[in-house]
């Protein structure tokens, strides 16, 4: 079962990731497209023509192609945003779970307050600032790391909660106590003897996050404040047909919506196997 | 001059509600004297125990000595090089994550005890030497036995090459016949290696097998202190001769045994005078307004009056 | 006889094959009689209790032999007759008093509950029942106290009022497994003479499960000592302290600690118990038995007659052999 899913992935990864050389049409060049290809169905229904073997938009991009892209897109922006979210959180998690006392209270009170915040607010907030800050032109150079920060500061409080869970009950262990005994310094005790040991939980939650951070970069693309038009993601494919749906070309929203399902559920699937795979009890 | 020795030593924790709690509620502090004024010796080669109840202070006394916790009063001093320290719980005391040979390395790596290209060797020694192989060392602590996992728990105490072993509690959480494995085994090794001892555990027959001398404590203090056999022969304060009482009687002697009166009092509010009275067949007036002073190695008003 | 088990069989399916667990395990408790079960971890003594009292774990299930109380089968009985049985008949202490009691509900609310449950009663003759019974185990202020809740007694305490909840309907048998492991040596031995008084005064029948051999010398009439599943010795309890007749039990009663003169170096048995997938064929003792024989690695020796007890050793089989 792991196995189909793992496999799964890998396909999705790897396809996904080699987009560029791999997809029949590159659909983020302005240049080639052409409007007189647009709206075409799928090849299998009469109308299609084989060489788009998803339909194209209303631009004339070949749907296949550009949901290789948009997952490449989509992807990247979510496994950086959580690396970010990760690092500071576990960070943070550690140092308040091991220190405790007012550092523990410091955090923690900071993470209260952006908790009672919704994720998407912290984003749109994040991201607005920027783009007033940079201006028009600027910002769309550096849309999607900026959309990377702001996913991924927005996202670092439940790493740093459970971490922090988990090395207040880890600290009051006897073989850190050996440790501390023997006279090793607090942050080797914290990264390697506490880390290895609160890190199973991270890695599911981190491909939770992972799939969190591709439906919240495609829930900003669809309110438009995402990636930018010219490279379309996931979510902005879902926002363009979603005008269609009712018209008729469904296969505009449904095949890219298909796909963020996939990816999103082998992502989940693939963090299982790996934090079984990382236990060394099970071995 | 004595390897260890403890003078006055008192140790504080605060267990007071946070901080708003107790501002709303209008609480005071709650400070809670875990170890009281705790003098003890410790020689060179011998192995002193200390003996108590749950929340007598003997553990936390453990951890002062090896300087997991500060004295809140008083000096600890130590005239050896190193000390070293066994838990009680086998199952918590190895990283799950690390394999056996790194878990017994850890102490010869931070301490620099030996170059790197030896310290495979050692560790293979080492293993030997308590009862394990060396091909153990490939293995992952879940792979072992309770039994096992504290000789590999002794193997990394050892590898630190301490003048002074602290034991928590080493053998509460094994079987019987393990518990006389390891005894035997960490008896053998205080022998080949000069250790010296400081045993922590609750289990009086454990404690007359392995101890020259024999520390009473209750509710954070020492409340008789001697050499092992004349303790357990002729216990002076009521407190040992009580616990020697509720031992179960293997011998099935036949001999009536004066039943245990009431339990051991909250800690944070510990009775006024001798901390005991409440629980002592033999108390008096002044037993429940002046705290006996250690005189002659027992704290008892009874026994310096010569009333017992 | 309260309870009678015969041939007792119990086993865990598993990916890799059938673990036996308990194999072969008979015995016998009479009214008011205190029967030890001892023997380490892994040796099977509290999976004995949870076969009787119905509630083992799955996979594990009950593969052969009977179990009888007052004459009644009660090993093959449907759930809800069984969980009838379990409250009324048969009263269960556990190791730890902390986790035995709701610490939601007040310890009144709990016994009265398990006393209208079980017997025809009113509440208010129930809340009567319930304080006398808090005040037989020795909780003083027993009518204050109904009020409590778990958490406002200390440990000894608490396993006080666990006895109190077993005894409740008047169960003709008592488990009770590891009742005092969990607290102080000088709580210990109030709990154990508890027991005992109940016992005598009461004429139940108490089956005790624990590791210390000194709990059992207190308390217990007989005394059966169980490895790898199977009970190697049973007989009086005097006679099995003071003079065993199973190896294991030799090397047992040697390596427990009592208070010594002098520091000495323990009997200790080399090896460990085995597992459970890896009993060894014949005795399982074998591997580490001191006077093994031939016969030792071929046949599994059943309980023979051996003075006043039994051994499940072969070196009390009749001469003839």
């Amino acid at each position: 079962m792991t196995v189909v899913a793992a496999l799964l992935t890998l396909v999705c990864v790897l396809g996904a990731a080699f987009s560029p050389w791999l997809s029949p049409q590159d659909p983020f060049n302005p240049a080639a497209l052409d409007l007189n290809l647009a709206f075409k169905p799928p090849a299998w229904v009469e109308g299609g023509d084989p060489a788009f073997a998803l339909g194209t938009d209303n631009q004339g991009r070949d749907i296949l192609s550009t949901i290789m892209h948009g997952a490449r897109l989509s992807l990247g922006i979510g496994i950086a945003a959580v690396l970010l979210s990760l690092v500071l959180g576990v960070s943070l998690g550690l140092i308040a779970g091991y220190y405790g006392g007012s550092i523990d209270a410091v955090i923690m009170r900071v993470a209260d307050v952006q908790l009672s915040f919704p994720a998407i607010l912290i984003a749109l907030l994040i991201d607005g600032v920027a783009r007033v800050a940079l201006g028009g032109d600027r910002h769309e150079e550096i849309a999607i790391p900026v959309l990377v920060l702001s996913i991924g500061f927005a996202g670092w409080v439940q790493f740093a909660r459970t971490v922090r869970g988990s090395t207040m009950v880890e600290r009051n262990k006897e073989y850190v106590q050996a440790a501390r005994v023997t006279g090793r310094r607090p942050l080797a005790i914290l990264l390697r003897h506490v880390l290895p040991n609160v890190m199973g939980p991270v890695l599911v939650l981190a491909t939770i996050h992972i799939a969190t951070a591709i439906i919240t970069e495609a829930t900003l693309s669809f309110l438009g404040v995402g990636v930018p038009p010219t490279q379309p993601s996931l979510g902005t494919l879902i926002r363009v047909g979603n005008e269609f749906l009712y018209s008729g070309e469904w296969w505009i929203t449904v095949f890219p919506g298909a796909a963020l399902i996939i990816l999103v559920l082998s992502v989940n699937l693939l963090g299982d196997w790996l934090r079984d795979a990382l236990n060394p009890k099970l071995r | 001059m004595p390897l260890l020795r403890l003078e006055a030593v008192s140790r504080d924790f605060d267990v007071s509600r946070p901080w708003l709690n107790r501002v709303i509620e209008r609480e005071p502090r709650r400070i809670l004297r875990a170890v009281d004024r705790v003098d003890l010796e410790v020689e060179k080669g011998e192995t002193l125990a200390l003996v108590g109840e749950s929340g007598c202070g003997k553990s936390t006394v453990a951890r002062l000595i090896v300087g997991l916790y500060a004295p809140s009063e008083g000096r600890i001093a130590f005239h050896g090089r190193r000390m070293q320290m066994i838990f009680q719980d086998p199952y918590a005391s190895l990283n799950p994550r690390w394999r056996v040979r790194d878990i017994v390395a850890e102490p010869i790596v931070i301490l620099g005890l030996q170059e790197k290209p030896s310290i495979r060797r050692r560790v293979s020694d080492l293993l030997v030497q308590v009862g394990l192989s060396a091909d153990d060392g490939e293995k992952y602590p879940h792979e072992f036995s309770g039994g096992q996992r504290q000789r590999i728990s002794i193997a990394r105490a050892l590898a630190g090459e301490p003048d002074l072993l602290l034991c928590d509690e080493p053998t509460s959480a094994l079987d019987v016949s393990v518990q006389a494995q390891i005894l035997n085994l960490m008896t053998d090794l205080q022998r080949r290696l000069s250790l010296t001892y400081v045993f922590i555990s609750h289990n009086l027959a454990v404690v007359s097998q392995v101890a020259d001398r024999v520390g009473v404590m209750y509710l954070g203090r020492v409340v008789e202190l001697g050499n092992a056999s004349s303790l357990f022969a002729h216990p002076r304060h009521p407190y040992t001769r009580m616990l020697l009482d509720a031992v179960p009687d293997l011998q099935m002697s036949g001999k009536p045994r004066t039943p245990v009166a009431g339990e051991v009092p909250n800690p944070l509010e510990p009775p006024p005078g001798c901390v005991f009275h409440p629980r002592c067949p033999h108390a008096n007036e002044r037993c429940r307004v002046e705290r006996p002073a250690v005189i002659d190695s027992v704290a008892c008003h009874a026994v310096e009056e010569g009333r017992i | 006889m309260i309870l009678e088990v015969q041939d007792l069989r119990v086993e865990f399916p598993s990916r890799r094959g059938t673990l036996v667990a308990l194999d072969a395990v008979s015995f016998g408790i009479k009214p008011g009689e205190v029967l030890g079960v001892v023997g380490e971890s892994g040796a099977g003594k509290s999976m004995t209790g949870l076969a009787v009292i119905g509630l083992l774990e799955r996979p594990g299930r009950i593969a052969g032999g009977e179990v009888r109380l007052e004459g009644r089968r009660i090993d093959n009985l449907p759930h809800e007759e069984m969980r009838k049985v379990r409250g009324r008949k048969i009263g269960v202490v556990f190791q730890d008093p902390l986790t035995s009691l709701n610490p939601l509900y007040t310890i009144g609310q709990q016994l009265v509950e398990t006393i209208t449950t079980h017997l025809p009663l009113t509440r208010n003759q129930g809340r009567e029942r319930a304080i006398s019974l808090l005040k037989e185990v020795g909780i003083p202020g027993a009518e204050a106290r109904l009020h409590h809740y778990p958490h406002q007694f200390s440990g000894g305490m608490r396993q006080r009022v666990v006895i109190a909840l077993a005894i409740a309907a008047e169960p003709a048998l008592i488990i009770a497994d590891e009742p005092t492991t969990a607290l102080d040596v000088s709580i210990q031995a109030q709990i154990i003479a508890l027991l005992k008084r109940l016992a005598q005064t009461r004429g139940t029948a108490v089956m005790l499960i624990t590791h210390d051999m000194g709990v059992i010398a207190e308390t217990s009439h007989r005394v059966a000592v169980m490895y790898a599943g199977r009970i190697v010795e049973v007989g009086p309890v005097r006679d099995v302290i003071h003079a065993p007749r199973h190896p294991y039990t030799v090397g047992l009663m040697g390596s427990i600690p009592r208070i010594a003169s002098r520091k000495t170096r323990l009997v200790q048995i080399d090896g460990a118990m085995p597992r459970l997938n890896a009993i060894p064929r014949g005795c399982a003792f074998n591997p580490r038995c001191p006077k093994r024989f031939e016969r030792c690695f071929a046949d599994r020796p059943d309980l023979l007659p051996a003075g006043t007890s039994e051994a499940a050793c072969w070196l009390h089989a009749p001469a003839a052999a």
